[in-house]
């Protein structure tokens, strides 16, 4: 049979994936010389004889970088090793100039840790084998020939600027018994790691400028068997949604080969944005020796217990207890916090209450307007180029009266458009109400003239019919004028106040 | 004017020191021997790749100048040196002795070379050695062989072959050399001069072509033992560039040299080493040992015999750990950043391109090496040969600390023959154990020096004294009270 769905998968298998995580660090230098790590930058401008790999070179780690394994590992209730080294892994490529990388093997920095994940209420907790440091490779740029690959190009350019960047490599144990939630499990869980590698400051985390990159490994294995099933890992997955989107395509592609009696490749697989599918890559079974050895021009890292418990004294509040902490000082009802946690806004709406809003002004913004604006751009909410902050000092500008609601809105969508504090946006575009009398009552008796019947109608008592020209007058003052105001100026000309 | 190419470095310093010479004039004097007695691939002494005429009379010409000045001069200022041409150089070329890199200059200094600039000392260009230091005789270098100033049909050793025939041939008082697994101590043994294998970690490696990065280390050669500590305390201490370099104070040799030359060892405990010496060690060269034994006894020494049967595994153990380092190590020779690039014609692919130019820019015994080391590290072989090889090591080491348990310094002939014929030993394992006496103390990491003990056959026998890490200061010690009481063979010009 084929299998459309996920939920047609699961009456014959049962999933199970695990991921791969290489995140950037944020550190100023590399991880074995002093050279920049900004992105960007004219090609092999940021390198020098270590990482140019020049004869004779040699590396020396970047204590800042174990510094921030340690705490990644920390947070991800992982054991810190008392003494490990760092090891060569040796293949040929062009853009590694050593022609090994030098990376942890046996012996990870930070090791058997886990993270829980939420979805739909349920929490699902995600093994974690291993958090473990290396260093980046450097860019190729094929020039020529039809697939951008190597084969066929006429000739290839090497950048070495990226070469030696700090990478942090997490690797989950394998994450069985997820079922159908499988690729939303996933998805939570580069979510919720996202967010602890932001909280701790430790990287961008920006997936689109590959400073957080995913490998996804999924398998099948029959309802009932005893052993895993082969694994495909799918490399190329760029955004959170592709997380999720890789595994659901290889449950089913996998299912669709096992029902034919076919046997899963292990193989590594490339997931396509366009199409939601994957598609193979270099075959594992053909997979280089990489003749894994210990890198003895490093020292031994052997981080001092004491040191380890400054970093785990000194870690910033984690993202699972800070929403614990916000869901408390919100006293929100569970249906309540349900639809916020379902518009992915708890936090927000926490912070900004934190930062003087009231909840219902709070969870207004952000559960009304602002989700309406994540979704026109199609980008999380949380992704939206505005803070709670930004959103609590909207509110109170409104609650004094300075902004109207309309303004409010232009206002913070002056924030969402440069990332400026409230009140530069507000200054910048004048949004002020209009509080010069004069220049309102002119815009009054302008409106009364404009539409004598309607103002004829006022002063025979259809109150009602003072909307339309309110109307008139704010749009005469560009919406800067207060509505009410407006109103009360129009009924005293017209005899009814 | 060719006094000036027989004097110690001490001496050259004091005097350029006084203004009695310039240092021009020194380093005049050096290149004019040079050119004298170098040669060349077919002829000479071929100790020199790479003869820096200009640069050197330029450094010396700043010496002079700050002397003039009334600067302060270093210990070493306006004294020749030659380099091993492992070292990297800014702006002068760099070969290890290999065609992958003919034609590189490198873009930055080693921090040795950093540190002999700063010191005044004046670098006279780059030493021949076997290809990526891999030899015992200098004939693997890939632009021919160095011959011995003693008996130019002979070997002046390796891989530093080179430095020690460039010192032995009055071509430069100091040199600089690597010793990964005797490639410092043999060559001074074979050609009469001392030289120092300091303890791994004293001297920055970065810099330093790796061959293997666990045994590789730099150090000093000269005529006098005085002279060898006075480069060695120039060129020691703490490199934060270098992971592996010692955050400790450099050991004290120069006043341990001076110290020694009273030719008092009362109260100093010297072992014997049993198993390096006996079957397969010429007569001659046991004959010169048992003489320096004898001497060193008579400066007041207390001589034991020790035992240390994890050295019969050395040979061993070595010739998987280097190679397996090196496989990985010389992997960046690949044609994409710098060097040789053979059949880059558009028709073949990278992985062709790589390895054509790997066929053609290495020789017969480094690729034997990384063959070796590739297979040893390979998935499923490395436990049992990279990771027994790491568990003799840890056994000479047990052994040396028990020894030294017993002893001040240890004591063995550096290499057991004198210098054999060019194109005399062809066979590997034959050439292999020319590194049986020196490989424990690489293997251990401890600091041992080599001093001349006479000769066999008419040509220099070396006297090899170990000692524990950190302590190269006794090394100095027992060497200047031996060169006390057996003046130093005089070297034939």
């Amino acid at each position: 049979m084929t299998f459309a769905t996920v939920e047609d998968v699961l009456a014959k298998y049962e999933p199970t994936f695990g991921l791969e995580t290489h995140v950037e660090l944020n550190t100023k230098s590399k991880m074995f010389c002093g050279c920049s790590t900004d992105f960007g930058g004219e090609p092999n401008t940021r390198t020098c004889p270590t990482c140019l790999g020049l004869p004779g070179a040699l590396p020396a780690v970047n204590a800042l970088a174990i510094e921030s394994t340690i705490k990644i590992g920390l947070a991800l209730n992982c054991s810190i090793a008392t003494w490990c080294r760092f090891a060569r892994k040796n293949y040929f490529y062009p853009d590694m100039p050593k022609n090994f990388q030098t990376s942890q093997y046996d012996e990870p920095l930070c090791f058997d840790g886990y993270l829980d994940v939420e979805v739909d209420g349920v929490t699902h907790r995600v093994g974690i084998e291993r958090v473990h440091m290396e260093e980046d490779t450097g860019k190729n740029t094929h020039v020529g020939g039809a697939t951008g690959r190597i084969h066929g190009a006429d000739y290839s350019l090497v950048d070495f600027n990226r070469a030696g960047i700090p990478l942090i490599e997490i690797v989950t144990k394998p994450v069985p018994g997820t079922g159908a939630l499988a690729p939303e499990v996933a998805k939570a869980y580069v979510t919720a790691l996202r967010d602890i590698l932001r909280t701790l400051g430790v990287s961008d985390v920006r997936m689109e400028q590959g400073s957080l990159r995913c490998d996804v490994n999924t398998s099948l294995a029959p309802l009932g068997a005893t052993e895993w099933g082969t694994r495909t890992e799918t490399k190329n997955v760029n955004s959170l949604r592709s997380v999720e989107r890789a595994v659901r395509s290889e449950m089913i592609r996998q299912a669709g080969l096992l029902d034919a009696g076919q046997r899963i490749l292990q193989e590594t697989r490339h997931f396509q944005e366009t199409t939601g599918e994957t598609r193979p890559g270099r075959s594992k079974e053909e997979a280089t020796d990489y003749r894994h050895f210990p890198e003895l021009d490093l020292v031994p890292v052997a981080p001092a217990p004491e040191w380890v418990e400054q970093i785990r004294a000194n870690l910033p509040e984690l993202p699972a207890a800070r929403r614990a902490r916000l869901v408390e000082s919100l006293g929100v009802s569970a249906d309540d916090l349900q639809q916020m946690s379902n518009a992915g806004v708890v936090e927000l709406v926490g912070e900004t209450v934190e930062a003087g809003a009231p909840v219902a002004e709070a969870r207004n913004w952000w559960q009304g307007y602002l989700t309406q604006q994540a979704n026109a751009k199609e980008v999380e909410t949380a992704e939206l180029n505005i803070t709670p902050a930004h959103v609590a000092r909207v509110i109170a500008l409104v609650a004094d009266g300075t902004l109207s609601t309309a303004l409010a809105r232009q206002a913070v969508d002056g924030v969402l458009e440069t990332g400026d504090d409230v009140d530069a946006v507000i200054a910048a575009k004048g949004l002020k109400k209009v509080s010069d009398t004069g220049a309102l009552e002119a815009a009054a008796d302008a409106a009364i003239a404009a539409d004598p019947d309607a103002a004829q109608k006022i002063r025979d008592g259809k109150v009602a019919a003072v909307g339309a020209l309110v109307g008139q007058v704010m749009k005469a003052t560009r919406g800067q004028a207060d509505a009410a105001a407006v109103r009360e100026i129009l009924l005293r000309k017209l005899g009814q106040a | 004017m060719t006094d000036l190419i027989r004097l110690t470095a001490a001496e050259t310093a004091a005097k350029v020191a006084t203004g009695e010479v310039s240092a021009v004039e020194v380093a005049q004097a050096h290149l004019d021997r040079i050119a004298e007695v170098d040669g060349g691939e077919h002829g000479g002494v071929h100790a020199f790749l790479h003869v820096d005429t200009d640069g050197a009379l330029a450094a010396a010409k700043a010496i002079d100048g700050k002397r003039a000045a009334g600067e302060e001069l270093g210990p070493l200022a306006g004294v020749p040196l030659a380099m091993k041409d492992v070292v990297v150089t800014r702006g002068l070329p760099t070969t290890s002795g290999s065609k992958i890199l003919q034609g590189w200059i490198p873009p930055y200094d080693a921090t040795i070379t950093t540190r002999i600039k700063d010191a005044g000392i004046v670098m006279l260009g780059k030493t021949n050695m076997d290809e990526f230091a891999m030899g015992s005789s200098t004939e693997n270098s890939a632009y021919g062989p160095t011959r011995n100033p003693w008996d130019q049909t002979k070997i002046p050793g390796g891989s530093s072959g080179g430095s020690s025939a460039a010192v032995a041939a009055f071509e430069a008082p100091l040199s600089i050399g690597t010793d990964t697994g005797g490639s410092i101590r043999q060559p001074a043994a074979v050609t009469g001069i001392v030289g120092h294998k300091p303890t791994y970690g004293a001297v920055s490696r970065y810099g330093l072509i790796a061959f293997s990065s666990s045994l590789d280390q730099a150090g000093p050669f000269a005529r006098t033992v005085l002279d060898t500590a006075l480069l060695y305390e120039a060129i020691a201490g703490h490199d934060p560039l270098d992971s592996t370099s010692l955050d400790v104070p450099v050991a004290p040799v120069v006043a341990a040299a001076r110290e020694g030359a009273n030719g008092d060892l009362a109260g100093v405990k010297v072992g014997v080493i049993r198993e390096l010496g006996g079957e397969g060690y010429e007569p001659g060269v046991t004959a010169a040992f048992e003489a320096a034994v004898a001497t060193l006894k008579g400066l007041g020494a207390e001589i034991v015999e020790v035992s240390c049967h994890s050295f019969d595994y050395a040979l061993a153990a070595y010739y998987l750990i280097a190679p397996s380092e090196c496989s990985s190590n010389l992997a960046r020779f690949d044609a994409v950043r710098y060097g040789l690039r053979v059949g880059d014609d558009g028709n073949n692919s990278l992985e062709d391109v790589m390895s054509l130019t790997r066929e053609a820019g290495f020789g017969p015994e480094v690729k034997r090496r990384i063959m070796i080391g590739t297979y040893a590290l390979s998935s499923g072989y490395y436990d049992a040969y990279y990771g027994q090889a790491q568990k003799v090591r840890r056994l000479i080491a047990d052994d040396f600390n028990k020894a030294f348990a017993q002893v001040d310094v240890l004591v063995s002939p550096t290499a057991p023959t004198v210098a054999f014929g060019i194109g005399e030993v062809l066979d590997p394992l034959t050439m292999y154990k020319n590194d049986l006496a020196t490989l424990p103390a690489s293997l251990a990491g401890v600091p041992a020096i080599s001093v001349p003990a006479g000769l066999s056959e008419g040509l220099p026998v070396g006297l090899q004294i170990i000692a524990p890490t950190l302590q190269d200061d006794r090394c100095f010690k027992v060497a200047a009270a031996f060169e006390s009481a057996s003046p130093f063979p005089e070297i034939p010009s």
